[in-house]
């Protein structure tokens, strides 16, 4: 027994003393990344001293933990990827990767993740990257504290911050994404977690769900975006605890809901945006203890959305709340606070003794001509609406909350 | 004329309702501010009022000076001087000291808040400029709806409907036509509809400047180009102009021809 033990133990040295760690850098025995991938074995671990490499496509097809001293930068010189991942349990760490090929049909990326499982790749600086960090067809990964700020201008000549496809179980956290098309993209994604990014002055989305399921965000900030978040053809999206401010344009919103299956949307804030929520298609979720605050329209639920559950919500100075088209179909607005309720609570049990109709009707003659918006604040439309809230007419006679809550309710979001 | 203007003005600045209109600004303006600091906000908020107020007041301040001041008028009439100078002298006169209560008393307190160091300077200066040009057209059409009526209750009846048909009326008709018409192209109609009414004008003229126009959608992109551009801008300001001009002389072609 003792013997035993002691060989798995004597074994278990020997592997790891096999592991070497090697140093490149200007005024070492290795002077480039390129060469060191080429006399590692699986398992080293290569430290890259500061300075400036200039390196074509560099191959990673053998588990390797690459760690840079001081942000060392590597420079691709606009050809191809800068990083090709092939190989399960690769960390890169602490790099600075500059200047990637644009392409207009390969999507050339500082870091590129093919095939693999396990992966970290944390701590990275990416500048004036056409794709930030690619992954595709790869399996529980890290992507933690990069920075990723680019300078797009259009949408067809720049790339996405950090790009999934094909991938499940990913973490995605504290992430700073700046300046390119879309700050995270997920395709066919499931099952992962985005934690805590910042996303912000991207020319698309900040976060864009295509064909991803049972996915969690939570906690993140999108902000001046050319539009906040956009979830599509997804199903049990669970969205929590995330800011989205300021993403403000004529056709801008800061949460797009296009075919969407029972997701929960909880506790996030939504300030200052053109449209806070544009739902389309849009079924079966839970909107609640959100802030609506200061934007255009607070929802705007445009048709074919069934059965959501909108309770608890604070919808505050918003120049139109809801904006709604077609029937009632199964949705339900209960116990939110509405900054306009002008209705009375006699017993004091914190909920308003008369209902409260979120569709002024303006916004329905908005929704049927879109261009009468231009007489927005004018007098005649304070009138009508006045005169609809005292008796409805046209909008829809039973989208109405029932228990409008007097206070607004507490909200469990970061700030 | 200037001797008129100067009566006119100096004696309604000694009337005790400029001294009202002006403490209404002025207590309006140091409550926007108590209630909320926002410099920004406090311009929405102050167009919305002064949009619907500067009218109604011209208007109903017009009529009430014409016909108050009517036996002077007679008087200055019987005098050699040209009637264009008198009705001039008195139409600016009630215009400027309407315009300076309006100008002063809001002033004032956004001066205190400190308008010149923040961003909102330009909506600000625009909304007086606005506000100002609003009493110019509607003290302008009062006093021609005045002169066309010797009874007084006539003249303020279809001053007042005046003001309602622009505030009120007129948009509602905008909108309903616009319903009605929605499967044409409407935004030229939208556009040139605007021009047409010197309140809906400066309300989209500020809307525009406010970053509220991102709500406008469509609609607001094909304002904001017209308008939004210097050319925009410029035009929409001579037609502002041409709105006070034209009143301005229709007005006095119908004192010159009226037998008093």
């Amino acid at each position: 027994m003792k013997i035993e033990k002691l060989l798995i133990i004597g074994l278990l040295l020997a592997s790891s003393l096999s592991a070497a760690s090697r140093t490149v850098g200007a005024e070492e025995a290795l002077t480039s990344i390129g060469e060191a991938m080429k006399v590692s074995a699986p398992g080293d671990t290569i430290f890259i001293q500061p300075g400036t490499y200039r390196e074509e496509t560099i191959y990673i097809d053998k588990p390797l933990v690459i760690i840079g001293r001081d942000y060392p930068v590597i420079d691709g010189m606009n050809k191809g990827y800068i990083l090709e991942v092939r190989s399960d349990s690769v960390t890169v760490k602490g790099l600075m990767l500059i200047n990637v090929q644009k392409s207009y049909t390969k999507a050339y990326s500082a870091i590129h993740v093919y095939g693999s499982k396990n992966f970290v790749i944390e701590d990275n600086k990416l500048r004036n990257s056409f794709f930030g960090i690619l992954i595709e067809r790869s399996k529980e990964g890290l992507i933690r504290g990069n920075r990723v700020i680019g300078n797009a201008v259009t949408e067809q000549s720049s790339g996405n911050g950090i790009h999934a496809w094909h991938s499940d179980r990913l973490t995605i956290s504290d992430n700073h994404v700046e300046g390119m098309r879309d700050g995270i993209y997920l395709e066919f994604v499931n099952k992962s977690e985005i934690v805590g990014n910042l996303s912000r002055n991207n020319v698309r989305y900040g976060l864009h769900f295509m064909f991803s399921n049972d996915d969690r965000y939570l906690q993140n900030r999108f902000e001046n975006n050319g539009a906040g978040v956009a979830v599509m053809f997804s199903k049990r999206i669970d969205m929590r605890q995330n800011e989205f401010a300021l993403n403000w344009g004529s056709a801008s919103y800061g949460l797009l809901l296009k075919e969407i299956l029972e997701g929960e949307i909880v506790d996030n804030t939504f300030h200052r945006n053109t449209i806070g929520i544009s739902a389309d298609g849009a079924s079966k979720i839970t909107f609640s203890h959100n802030n609506f605050d200061n934007n255009g329209w607070a929802i705007r639920f445009h048709g074919a959305c069934y059965d959501n559950d909108i309770t608890k919500n604070n919808f505050r100075h918003n120049a139109l709340d809801i904006s709604y088209k077609g029937p009632i179909n199964g949705n339900v607005f209960d116990q939110n606070y509405w900054s306009e309720y002008a209705g009375y609570d006699l017993d004091k049990n914190n909920v308003g003794d008369v209902p409260y109709r979120p569709v002024k009707l303006f916004s329905y003659v908005v929704n049927k001509t879109p261009e009468t918006i231009i007489l927005l604040r004018s007098l005649f439309v304070d009138i009508i609406n006045f005169s609809e809230k005292v008796s409805p007419i046209m909008t829809p006679d039973n989208l109405k909350d029932n228990r409008p809550l007097m206070k607004p309710v507490e909200i469990d979001d970061r700030s | 004329m200037l001797k008129i203007l100067k009566y006119s003005f100096m004696d309604l600045m000694r009337s005790r309702w400029s001294y009202v209109y002006f403490f209404f600004y002025l207590v309006l303006g140091f409550v926007l501010f108590f209630l909320n600091s926002d410099v920004t906000k406090a311009v929405i908020t102050l167009m919305n009022v002064i949009i619907v107020l500067t009218p109604l007041i011209g208007t109903i301040f017009g009529v009430m000076y014409f016909y108050s001041s009517r036996e002077f008028t007679e008087l200055l009439l019987a005098q050699p001087l040209k009637r264009k100078t008198i009705f001039a002298g008195q139409y600016l006169g009630v215009s400027l000291s309407l315009s300076m209560s309006l100008v002063v008393g809001v002033g004032i307190p956004f001066v205190i808040y400190g308008i010149f160091g923040s961003a909102a300077i330009w909506d600000f200066s625009t909304l007086l400029l606005v506000g100002a040009f609003l009493t110019f057209i509607f003290v302008a059409l009062s006093f021609n709806l005045a002169l066309a009526f010797k009874d007084r209750i006539k003249g303020f009846g279809f001053s007042i409907l005046m003001w309602l048909f622009m505030a009120v009326i007129y948009d509602g008709l905008f909108l309903l036509s616009m319903m009605i018409f929605d499967d044409y192209p409407l935004d030229k109609l939208a556009l040139g509809a605007t021009l047409f009414n010197p309140i809906d004008l400066s309300r989209i003229l500020i809307l525009l400047k406010l970053d509220i126009s991102a709500l406008l959608g469509y609609t607001g992109a094909v304002f904001k180009n017209f308008f939004g551009t210097g050319l925009g801008l410029l035009l929409s300001l001579i037609m502002l102009s041409v709105w006070v001009l034209i009143p301005g002389a229709l007005m006095l072609r119908q004192a010159e021809k009226k037998d008093f």
